[in-house]
């Protein structure tokens, strides 16, 4: 990397990192796990003055479930999700992910904190969140405040982030009994961003109809989506093939992809289409495993 | 090779000897050439274009210059001066090092900053400024051929068009004789699209001139260091550097696959800058401009035609072909052989007409027509052949194996002259292919295919049986820049016993060390771990062209056989005077010589090398040593038969690889592991072009996947386990019966790969699909045909 000059900054907990990113405004960027900032400043696209890293800040990397919620530390790196038991045992959805973000050496590094905050509709975590109902935690000058998912993705490449806040917790409601979840990407290499993903988390009551359902698109809009026509499709319902059919072309309806080297919108779409109906059917039969 | 014929502590051809080399490279010690470092040296970095056809209306460099550090901006004007802003290319076309006037494509080299360390200049490119006016490129050849094209080259006098060659053999008249007369023609236009090698390591060098002596001293990425020293001594002669004191160090290179042959600007402009300056100049690439800069290759659009009885036997094919070349011929190929040896493409098949042509063009891309780990453009010649023998199974409604077993050359028919001009040395194609059909069990795959096929399901089975032709070449008819592609070895037996060898080729990977010790072990039963082998210093190594085109083999693996021969002829009066017998009683066994009947009274070749500078006879010169260029008869044709499964999903259009069982025959085996590595590492380099890799440009010549996010390169993830098996057929004329091996899989791969992803849609009615085959364009392909929604 032969970037321009920059100032490398690490403080050494979350205030004097909000302190750092109000003196310094928009010349600042903090550091996580680097794999996306790092290309971009490889190439030039991205030239902060700035560079805060918060890697040397304590007490950002755990995975801890309570009070019903799975609390993610921002700095949590993707292998460790692959590793948890928590994640392994409860949570399909988030290990599925975690498994195909990029490749092991990058997944040593990336963080899920980064993942979200980068704001990139082709990252992976965003539609998995959105289907797991997550919040964010940001913390700033004036203490910390709790960001729905839906909330935080106003637009191309931005987040509800303000300019002095940091995100330092994901916080997902942990899955009743009967839950199910899976993660299905077309990539056309490993480590490349989807052509198109889709992420499902999902409950069934006793008969074996649908009680809660999130859907996430990844990569087939301008920000991660969620295909919420599907999901008031399928909710109550115990889909049949044909359900799952239609739940497949709302979920492409709601997918606003952009045609690109992986291909035309309307390829997106089809995938969008048949990845949806096979991450339901993939979570359902976790779901009916789990029992 | 049934028997070994050295001890493994001997370790001669055949045992599967740890690699030498791997003991630095596998603990990071391999020196490269951006590990060297010189007192002084100071750092160089391009300013490139970001337009494919601009005129450059003015360079500004006052604010680069204004940066502390900052020693120099070398520009096309500047090199002017010394009259070196323009080069020849080996096929006699040229090449701006820098542009005065005007770019040619994006990314094409514009200024040069010469700079205290690499940061500062880099930030000192981007304080160049450089204004361009814009014009229209041509990117696509077809449209370049066109009259009413601009004309892109206006530097050449009297040049009204882009036409750069026409080539063509083969008898035009009895090809077309033999299309009329056949019972069945079949037709398919073949897109090989343009694509790059993609080494571990970059292009770079560091130019280090001494001026009180007058020395030019450059450590460079290159395959052949002394065609590059007699190159820069033609080039620059005319500013005082004359070949005596040009030295050329090829480090460690960390891949090469052709891309590390031809001189890029980057090398002239850091050489220049080093003479003018006095200092030594690094320059090393970054991947961005290693991809969309450097020699590219293939590209090359291809009207097959092939014509058959009705029984399936193949009588004529005819090839045309329209070569983009980009804005120059910067290829590097034979003299002789504009287009290579493209016509190889009747392949392994005994077809008595055949008749290929083709013209080049120039467009606005980068120039090139490098190899990419092949032997000059057999790639695309063999993707022809073996393509439009699919094509000819399908119409025919006949078993592509079948089919191929009908049509092939017989062993019995060795050596067996191609109806476009080659000698095929050896061969025994039917035997190479059952063993892979037996390997990967055909009939039960066919059977199984069908059964998918009835419920809907994707499966595909392809087959590609190639022939290649490598080890340029015999005097008679190759050369670079009028030098003879011969190879030598200069090899010298030290009093102790041991050796050292010296190549006038140069490992880029391949394993010269461990290999070329190995021959000499078996030949002179010096054990090869004693034997040590250096390369790539013309002030020490013997001339030779280099390493490519799986050459190194065929030509300086023969000259390490002959040089050995030299040796022990030296050596057989060495031992006839020490053991009191005549020369014609003595016998050789490896290792030694020992007297007729009488084996107890021997001479090993450990005493006879002490003898040489201790006893040696009267009369006879001390010393054990020899050199030999070798000059080879006629090239090699190693061959291979491969089979590639897929099944492919009908709804996403994802392919997998299931099965790719490859047999390949490259003669007699000096070091098993080493081809075993050397057919994976080719194997994997031809799946890539097969699914992944192409250069993808717009209409206005702007590179849309200049970097390895977009530009795809297969890992570990997408390379399905390969099955190797091998059969023997050594060749006659080579001294050791050997053919060569690394560029046969990547020839053969991409052929068995695309034939089974068209198996698999041949129902639907799908002939021919262009590689890269992803899953994107075969969704496509369903889609047009109305497999999916």
């Amino acid at each position: 990397m032969i970037p321009p000059s920059f100032e490398y900054l690490t403080p050494s907990n979350i205030s004097d990192a909000v302190a750092l990113l109000q003196k310094h405004g928009d010349e600042a960027k903090i550091l996580a796990g680097g794999h996306s900032l790092i290309p971009a400043m490889r190439l030039r696209l991205a030239e902060p003055g700035y560079l805060i890293d918060i890697s040397g800040i304590g007490g950002l990397d755990y995975i801890q479930e309570e009070s019903g919620q799975l609390r993610i530390g921002a700095m949590t790196c993707e292998a460790a999700l692959e590793e948890s038991e928590i994640v392994q045992s409860k949570y399909p959805l988030l290990l599925d992910t975690a498994k195909m973000i990029a490749d092991p050496s990058v997944r040593n590094m990336a963080t899920v904190g980064g993942n979200l905050a980068h704001g990139d509709p082709a990252n992976d975590h965003p539609a998995t969140m959105l289907a797991l109902r997550a919040s964010v935690v940001a913390e700033g000058p004036n203490g910390t405040r709790e960001i729905k998912i839906d909330d935080f993705f106003p637009d191309f490449f931005t987040t509800a982030l303000a300019e002095d806040e940091i995100l330092t917790e994901i916080r997902i409601p942990s899955p009743p009994s009967a839950s199910g979840g899976a993660y299905l990407k077309i990539e056309r290499k490993v480590g490349d961003y989807a052509a198109a993903a889709v992420a499902c988390q999902l409950n069934i009551d006793s008969s074996g109809s649908i009680e809660n359902i999130g859907l996430g698109l990844t990569n087939v809009g301008s920000t991660p989506i969620r295909a919420s026509s599907a999901e008031e499709l399928l909710k109550g319902k115990k889909p049949d093939e044909n359900m799952l059919a239609e739940a497949g072309r709302l979920a492409a309806a709601d997918s606003e992809p952009m045609e690109d080297l992986r291909g035309s919108a309307e390829y997106k779409r089809a995938l969008v289409n048949e990845l949806t109906q096979r991450a339901i059917k993939l979570s359902l039969q976790r779901a009916e495993g789990s029992r | 090779m049934s028997e070994l014929k050295t001890t493994p502590e001997v370790c001669g051809m055949g045992h599967s000897m740890k690699r030498k080399e791997d003991a630095r490279f596998l603990r990071g010690q391999g020196k490269y050439t951006d590990d060297v470092v010189l007192p002084g040296m100071l750092h160089m970095d391009i300013v490139r274009s970001p337009y494919a056809y601009a005129k450059i209306k003015s360079i500004n460099t006052d604010a680069a210059m204004a940066i502390p550090g900052v020693h120099a901006v070398i520009t096309g004007d500047v090199l002017k001066q010394y009259n070196l802003h323009w080069m020849p290319t080996l096929m006699s076309d040229t090449q701006m090092v820098l542009p005065t006037d005007t770019v040619m494509y994006q990314s094409q080299e514009v200024a040069a900053v010469i700079a205290d360390d690499r940061y500062i200049a880099a930030d000192a490119v981007e304080a160049v400024e450089v204004e361009y006016e814009p014009m229209q490129a041509v990117v696509d050849p077809f449209k370049s051929m066109q009259s009413d094209a601009p004309v892109l080259r206006t530097d050449k006098e009297g040049k009204t068009d882009n036409h750069i060659w026409h080539w063509e053999t083969g008898d035009k008249d009895s090809t077309e004789k033999a299309f009329q007369n056949a019972d069945v023609v079949v037709k398919e236009n073949v897109y090989l699209p343009r694509i790059h090698v993609a080494s571990i390591e970059t292009c770079g060098c560091v130019a280090s001139f001494e001026p009180a002596e007058g020395k030019l001293t450059v450590y460079m990425t290159t395959q052949a260091p002394h065609a590059i020293r007699t190159v820069v001594a033609l080039v620059a002669g005319h500013v005082g550097l004359s070949e005596e004191k040009i030295r050329i160090i090829s480090p460690d290179i960390g891949g090469g696959f052709g891309g590390k042959v031809p001189v890029y600007p980057g090398y002239v402009i850091a050489i220049a800058a080093s003479v003018v300056i006095g200092k030594p100049v690094k320059w090393v690439e970054d991947r961005s401009e290693n991809l969309q800069a450097d020699s590219f290759a293939r590209d090359y659009h291809m009207s097959v035609e092939l014509a058959s009885s009705s029984s399936g036997k193949m009588e004529a094919l005819r090839i045309k072909t329209v070569a983009d070349h980009g804005y120059t011929d910067a290829a590097a190929n034979p003299s002789k052989y504009p287009a290579g040896m493209f016509s190889i493409c009747t392949g392994s098949y005994d077809i008595k007409n055949a008749f290929t042509e083709m013209d080049a063009y120039y467009t606005n891309k980068p120039p090139g027509g490098v190899a990419y780990r092949c032997s000059f453009r057999v790639t695309e010649a063999i993707h022809a052949i073996e393509r439009i023998v699919d094509v000819l199974a399908q119409k025919l409604d006949r078993d592509p194996a079948d089919l191929r077993m009908q049509n092939f050359i017989q062993p019995e028919a060795f050596p067996y002259q191609s109806a476009l001009g080659w000698e095929y040395d050896s061969g025994d194609y039917p035997r190479a292919l059952k063993l892979a059909m037996d390997t990967i069990g055909y009939d039960d795959l066919r059977k199984e295919q069908a059964e998918k096929r009835a419920k809907g399901e994707l499966m595909g089975i392809g087959l590609s049986t190639f022939t290649e032709v490598v080890g340029a070449g015999p005097s008679k008819d190759f050369d670079i820049l009028g030098i003879k592609m011969f190879d030598s070895c200069e090899l010298r037996i030290h009093p102790t016993g041991k050796a050292i060898a010296r190549f006038g080729t140069k490992s880029q990977g391949q394993g010269h060390e461990t290999t070329y010790a190995q021959i000499l072990a078996e030949e002179l039963g010096i054990p090869a771990a004693h034997i040590q082998i250096e390369e790539g210093d013309t002030d020490t190594a013997p001339y030779g062209l280099g390493t490519y085109a799986s050459r190194s083999t065929p030509t300086a693996g023969a000259a390490a056989a002959k040089a050995a021969h030299k040796v022990r002829d030296k050596a057989r009066k060495i031992a006839a005077h020490l053991l009191e017998v005549s020369e014609e009683d003595l016998e050789w066994e490896v290792g030694k010589f020992y007297v007729k009947g009488s084996p107890e009274q021997s001479k090993t070749i450990q005493d006879i090398a002490f003898a040489a500078y201790t006893n040696h006879p009267q009369g006879l010169e001390a010393g054990l040593e020899a050199t030999h260029y070798y000059d080879p008869p006629n090239l090699t044709f190693p061959f291979g038969s491969y089979i590639c499964v897929v099944d492919i999903d009908p709804k996403t259009a994802e392919i997998k690889v299931r099965r790719f069982v490859a047999i390949d025959d490259c003669g007699n085996i000096i070091n098993p592991m080493i081809v075993e590595g050397q057919i994976h590492g080719g194997l994997t380099q031809g799946l890539a072009p097969a699914m992944y890799e192409e250069l993808i440009y717009d209409e206005d010549g702007n590179i849309l996947n200049g970097n390895f996010m977009d530009y795809l390169l297969p890992t570990a993830v997408e390379t399905p386990n390969w099955e190797t098996d091998r059969t023997v057929t050594p060749s006659p004329h080579h001294p050791l019966g050997a053919k060569g091996v690394a560029e046969s899989p990547t020839v053969g791969a991409p052929p068995a790969i695309a034939n089974a992803v068209v198996d698999a849609l041949s129902h639907l009615g799908v002939e021919n699909m262009d590689i890269p085959i992803t899953p994107y364009k075969v969704w496509q392909v369903l889609k047009e045909k109305g497999a999916v929604a």
